[in-house]
């Protein structure tokens, strides 16, 4: 990444070249792919009915985490002082 | 001769020792003694042990039965993981903290009465703090004394609770009680006090992540879970549980996302994961108390190896900050392996520890019919997954990489992180272990397709959100803060409000000091007037006047007589 602070002259690692991060994003969208299209191939055993509908864990999971975070950075607005307000 | 020790008693006894013992027995002795305790307590039937009756009460200091002994189990097996992090710290003091503190839990949850029950509980406060001042400075002393406040405090709950219930049933046994005097409010009190309940809560987030590296791990294991415990032993099917353990699975997980001080997110994590087994406790089926019983066995390890791996970042690189973290896989490589093994733990992923036993809850939750509890805590396994799972691996091994190298953890530490991560793996792997010690019989299938792929879908479309959200740039960077909860109230709020009110209460006050002093200075001026040197009684009178009033009173005397 550009702010990397990584000592010249070191080992580069895998994650470390231009591309790798992208490539981890497309292989997690890939498994979340897979993921969804298996709801096909089996039989879901609804605990409450609504669970058993197509892909229900995988969007509510996204839509709950997305919610998470966008909720915690406006939260910030309100709760966020600085790191010493304690001690003054 | 060890084993006809009570559980618990036997550690604290056995801490007593370590101020004298050179520094390679002390090291073995610390690990020993708490395995020592659980080769005893493996040992030891069911039943009630070295009951007696004292000032008419009747005293159970030892009740083994399947509830307790699940939390003892685990009790000792962390007492036995943290000992061996520990090996390295040169301070005695931690190690007898820690061992007192260990075997107060463990005392804790074999009380069968509810003095006995106080006489651990406060042992178990007044050692802990140790674990928190021993880090040094002044943060730490006073995050450690507000933490023994709060400590105290609900121990003292806990005996006014216990001395009314006395009054009342004429019985100190620690069994199932109905929420509906004042006696058992008192120790529902005690009990969600060290349970986090919300506002009850940042206790934990204030001191565990001020303690020393090896303190928090302790930490981490006993005070909460004996506080589950004992809901559990008291408390089980208490509607109003499901509720309070819904709002902790929820609201400290959106802290847990602005938090910086990664042993701090791991902290408001805690808070959640108690969460799930208040809900347990308050859905009260044999399989749900089964979940909440499980749950804490396989959460105590993998929160401690997440402190574990955090608390070695700690000691190799001296901050935990996420702000001031990253790439530090190519350092820390089997740190990072083992920070990676209690993610996917604590998150639940199939094959891990944390996906077994909190299938459970969930089950019992959906059999129950509680559906906005059950979204509630779908929505918390998400959001544990997004903080414990990705953030604290993402921040400290990965991100963006911050320049800074250091060594591989100490071997110890090493060895203790292997061994949680392994059990971590093994109960994951091979449910019949933890589903077998379970307080009640139990016939529950967690690998089938639903479960598995369901849960699968859950977690990498959370990792999905995650990774648009970072690589389109709207998560929110670890910036130094502190973030204000519910603290604030007692660290800003009372103490401004009292600073604020102040000059108003002062002139108050020597307004009515200046009224009260001049109204005394004018009774006094008045007696002075009266009795004074000039005063009206004090006068002499002349010998002629004096003549002059008896001849009047005679006269007047003779005037009447004739009349």
């Amino acid at each position: 990444m550009a702010d990397d602070k990584r000592p010249e002259g070191e080992r580069e690692y895998w994650l470390d070249r231009p591309g790798s991060v992208t490539k981890v994003f497309w292989a997690v969208v890939g498994v979340c792919a897979a993921l969804g299209l298996l709801d096909f191939f089996y039989h879901k055993h609804a605990e409450l009915g609504f669970d058993g509908s197509f892909g229900f864990q995988g969007w509510y999971g996204f839509v709950c985490c997305v919610f998470l975070v966008l909720a915690a950075k406006e939260l910030r607005k309100f709760l966020k002082r600085d790191e010493d307000y304690y001690d003054r | 001769m060890i084993a006809s020790l009570p559980p618990g008693l036997l550690l604290i006894v056995a801490a007593l020792a370590i101020p004298v013992l050179p520094d390679a027995a002390r090291r073995a002795w610390t690990v020993v003694v708490p395995a020592a305790g659980l080769w005893a307590l493996i040992a030891l039937e069911p039943g009630n042990y070295l009951a007696f009756a004292w000032f008419g009460a009747e005293f159970q200091p030892v009740r083994v039965d399947k509830l307790s002994l699940v939390f003892g189990y685990i009790f000792h097996i962390a007492a036995i993981i943290a000992a061996i992090y520990a090996l390295h710290v040169r301070d005695s003091v931690q190690h007898m903290a820690g061992m007192v503190y260990a075997g107060s839990g463990i005392g804790a949850v074999f009380a069968g009465d509810l003095v006995t029950l106080f006489v651990y509980w406060e042992a178990m406060a007044v050692a802990s703090v140790f674990l928190v001042w021993a880090r040094g400075g002044e943060a730490a002393y006073r995050s450690g004394m507000r933490y023994l406040i709060v400590q105290i405090a609900s121990g003292v709950l806990l005996l006014s609770g216990a001395i009314l219930q006395a009054e009342q049933t004429g019985s100190i046994a620690f069994d199932r009680m109905d929420l509906g005097n004042l006696a058992t409010w008192l120790i529902f009190l005690a009990f969600g006090i060290k349970c986090a309940f919300p506002f009850l809560h940042n206790w934990l987030q204030d001191a565990y992540p001020e303690a020393t590296v090896t303190g928090t791990v302790f930490l981490s294991a006993f005070t909460t879970k004996a506080a589950v415990y004992a809901l559990a032993r008291g408390f089980p099917g208490t509607e109003m549980l499901i509720y309070v353990g819904a709002a902790m699975t929820a609201f400290p997980i959106f802290y847990a996302v602005i938090e910086n001080d990664l042993r701090r997110v791991l902290a408001y994590s805690l808070n959640n994961q108690l969460g799930f087994m208040v809900v347990g406790v308050g859905i009260g089926t044999p399989m749900a108390l089964n979940g909440a019983a499980g749950h804490a066995f396989a959460h105590i390890l993998y929160k401690a190896l997440l402190f574990m791996s955090m608390g070695a970042v700690l000691y190799r690189v001296g901050t935990i900050k996420g702000s001031e973290l990253g790439g530090l896989y190519k350092s820390m490589p089997l740190t990072t392996v083992f920070c990676i093994v209690g993610a996917a733990s604590i998150s639940a992923f199939p094959l891990f520890s944390g996906f077994i036993a909190k299938a459970l809850t969930l089950s019992a939750v959906a059999y129950e019919g509680y559906v906005v509890v059950w979204l509630i805590l779908m929505f918390a396994s998400a959001g544990v997954f997004h903080h414990s799972g990705i953030k604290i691996p993402y921040f400290a091994f990965f991100a963006h990489d911050s320049g800074k190298r250091c060594k591989e953890a100490p071997l110890n530490m090493l060895v203790a992180m292997g061994i949680a991560a392994f059990l971590c793996i093994a109960l994951g792997v091979w449910s019949p272990a933890l589903y077998g010690i379970l307080p009640y019989d139990l016939d529950y299938e967690p690998y089938t397709p639903t479960h598995v792929i369901g849960q699968l879908q859950l977690l990498m479309f959370s990792a999905l959100a995650f990774a648009v959200l970072i690589r389109y740039r709207i998560y929110p960077p670890e910036l130094k803060s502190t973030n204000l909860d519910f603290d604030w109230v007692y660290r800003k709020g009372v103490p401004a409000l009292i600073a604020r009110c102040w000059p108003a209460l002062w002139a108050a006050w020597q307004g009515l000091l200046g009224a009260f002093q001049g109204g005394l200075r004018q009774g006094i001026d008045a007696v002075i007037r009266l009795a004074g040197p000039e005063g009206t009684l004090a006068r002499t009178w002349p010998l002629g006047s004096t003549t002059l009033w008896v001849a009047v009173l005679l006269g007047g005397f003779l005037l009447i007589y004739y009349l």
